[in-house]
C-alpha cells in the first residue's frame, strides 16, 4: 500500500487518480500508523511552506522520518520536495526534513511568479526515478519558490536561473513539478517510483 | 524554456459540449470526457471545462461530468461556471479539478478569491474576466456570461484580482469571442503588462497566426482554443507545429 500523506495542502485526488490508473493500491491518509506501515510514502502538496507544520503537529513528520530510516521509498512532490530541504525563506521558522542541504527561495523579481506551465527537464545525473525519461522532456510546474542545484540534483530546469527540478539520494526522491499532471512523462516517473523495491 | 500553453476549452451544458458564437447560437460538439481525452492526446497543454448551464438541475450533472472527465486526464484541468462559494469550489476540486475559474461571483464578492486561494492555494484560482471595449477605448468587465455590464474597468479588476490571490487571469474578449477574427491583442497586452501572474487569452482564435500574434504582441502566457478545435478546423498538432516554426516556445513534440 502506498501512503499519500495528507498535509492539508494540495490536490491529493489527482495523485491518487494517477496511481489508480497505474494499477497501484494507494491510500490518502493523515494517520501516522498507516504511514509507518506503508510500502512507499508520497508527500504531495502545493501552497505555503508553513502548511508543512501540520505534518509535525499530527505526528506525521515523525512517522515519515521513521519510515525513511527504515528504507521505505519516499517521493516528495512540489511543496513535498521543498520540505525535504532544511528550510524555506517562505516560512523561516519552519524546518523541513533536512534530507538535502539548501534553502528554498523565491524566484527573482525579473521573472513572472509563480512559474506556471510546461518547462523542460535537463538531466543532470544518473537517476532511478527518471529512468527512460528523455532529456528535454516537458513537465508541468506551478510554484513560486525553488531550490538551488545541489549534489543530489538529477534534473534541472531553467526559469529565472537554473534550479533543481528533481533530486534523488538512495530511496529518497523529490520533484518540483507535478508528475500527476505531466502527461505520459509524469506517469512514467510515477511508474518508476511505484516499481522500486527499496 | 517555459512554453506558451494552448488550452483546449470545452463549454458544457447539461453534460454535453456546446460552443456558441458571441455567447449565442449553441451547437452540439460532443461528450466532454471524450473530447478532453482527445485534446490531451493531440497535444493540448491543459483542459478548461466551462459550465454554461443556467439551471440548478443541469448543474448537478456538472460534478458527474467533472469526475468522468478527470478520471483519465493527466494534464491540468480547470473547471469554471457557476462557482459561487468555497463549498462550490471544494466540490469541484473533490471531483478532480486542479483549478477553478470564477467570474461573476468574484465580481460581486471579491473576497471569494482570497477565500479559495487560502484554502487551496493561488495556483488553484483563476479569475475569468469577460471584457468588452467601450467607445472611449477602455475595457469594461461584464458579469453573468457577458449579459451584465459592471461599470468596472477590466484592467483595474485584473490587478485587484491578482492582489486578492488569483493565480492566473483568463481574459475573454467579448468583441472577438467566436468570430475567428483573431484575439484582441491590445486588451491582452494591457492586462498582461500590469499583472505578474499568467494571462490566458481567449476569444477570437481562427488560425495559427492569431495564436502567434497574441503570444508575441499580446504578451499572453497561454491561449484558449475552443470552436477552432472542435469542428476540425485546426488540428492541435498542426497549430503547435506552426507556432514552433514561428519561433514560439511550445510543448512539441509532447
Amino acid at each position: 500500500m502506498i501512503a499519500i500523506v495528507d498535509c492539508g495542502a494540495g490536490n491529493l485526488t489527482s495523485v491518487r487518480k494517477a496511481l489508480d490508473w497505474l494499477g497501484q493500491r494507494a491510500l490518502i491518509t493523515s494517520d501516522p500508523q498507516q504511514v509507518a506501515n506503508a510500502s512507499k510514502v508520497i508527500v504531495p502538496g502545493v501552497g505555503h511552506f508553513a502548511a508543512t507544520k501540520t505534518l509535525e503537529s499530527k505526528g506525521l513528520k515523525h512517522a515519515i522520518e521513521g519510515a525513511i530510516s527504515g528504507g521505505t521509498p519516499f517521493l516528495g512532490i512540489c511543496l513535498g520536495m521543498q520540505w525535504m530541504f532544511a528550510s524555506s525563506t517562505e516560512a523561516p521558522d519552519v524546518s523541513g526534513l533536512g534530507i538535502f542541504a539548501g534553502e528554498c527561495e523565491h524566484f527573482p523579481a525579473e521573472v513572472k511568479s509563480p512559474h506556471v506551465g510546461w518547462n523542460q527537464l535537463h538531466l543532470a545525473n544518473v537517476s532511478r526515478l527518471l529512468r527512460d525519461i528523455p532529456d528535454q522532456s516537458f513537465v508541468y510546474f506551478t510554484h513560486s519558490y525553488r531550490v538551488p542545484k545541489i549534489k543530489g540534483t538529477v534534473a534541472t530546469c531553467d526559469y529565472g536561473g537554473t534550479f533543481s527540478a528533481a533530486v534523488e539520494r538512495e530511496h529518497l526522491f523529490g520533484v518540483q513539478f507535478h508528475p500527476e499532471k505531466s502527461g505520459a512523462v509524469g506517469l512514467r516517473l510515477l511508474r518508476n517510483f511505484c516499481e522500486m523495491t527499496c | 524554456m517555459l512554453t506558451k500553453r494552448i488550452i483546449a476549452c470545452l463549454d458544457v451544458d447539461g453534460g454535453r459540449v456546446v460552443k456558441g458564437v458571441q455567447f449565442l447560437n449553441l451547437r452540439d460538439a460532443g461528450d466532454p470526457a471524450e473530447l478532453a481525452a482527445a485534446h490531451s492526446r493531440a497535444g493540448a497543454d491543459e483542459i478548461v471545462l466551462l459550465d454554461i448551464s443556467a439551471t440548478s438541475e443541469k448543474r448537478k450533472t456538472l460534478l458527474d461530468t467533472v469526475r468522468r472527465t478527470a478520471r483519465e486526464l493527466f494534464i491540468p484541468f480547470t473547471v469554471g461556471g457557476g462557482v459561487r462559494s468555497l463549498d462550490d469550489a471544494s466540490a469541484v476540486f473533490d471531483a478532480g479539478a486542479d483549478k477553478v475559474s470564477i467570474n461573476s461571483a468574484a465580481l460581486s464578492e471579491p473576497s471569494l478569491i482570497s477565500c479559495i486561494a487560502e484554502r487551496f492555494g493561488s495556483q488553484a484560482v483563476i479569475v475569468a474576466i469577460d471584457a468588452k471595449r467601450n467607445t472611449d477605448g477602455s475595457y469594461e468587465a461584464y458579469a453573468r456570461g457577458g449579459r451584465t455590464p459592471t461599470g468596472r474597468d477590466a484592467v483595474g479588476w485584473a490587478r485587484e484580482a491578482e492582489g486578492r490571490g488569483a493565480g492566473e487571469i483568463l481574459l475573454t474578449s467579448m468583441d472577438r469571442d467566436g468570430t475567428g477574427k483573431g484575439f484582441d491583442c491590445e486588451l491582452t497586452c494591457a492586462i498582461s503588462d500590469v499583472v505578474r501572474i499568467p494571462v490566458i487569452a481567449s476569444g477570437g482564435a481562427g488560425s495559427a497566426k492569431h495564436f502567434a500574434e497574441v503570444f508575441q504582441q499580446g504578451h499572453a502566457d497561454a491561449a484558449l482554443a475552443a470552436s477552432i478545435l472542435h469542428y476540425g478546423m485546426t488540428e492541435l498538432a498542426d497549430l503547435k507545429r506552426e507556432l514552433a516554426a514561428a519561433g514560439i516556445p511550445v510543448r512539441w513534440p509532447c
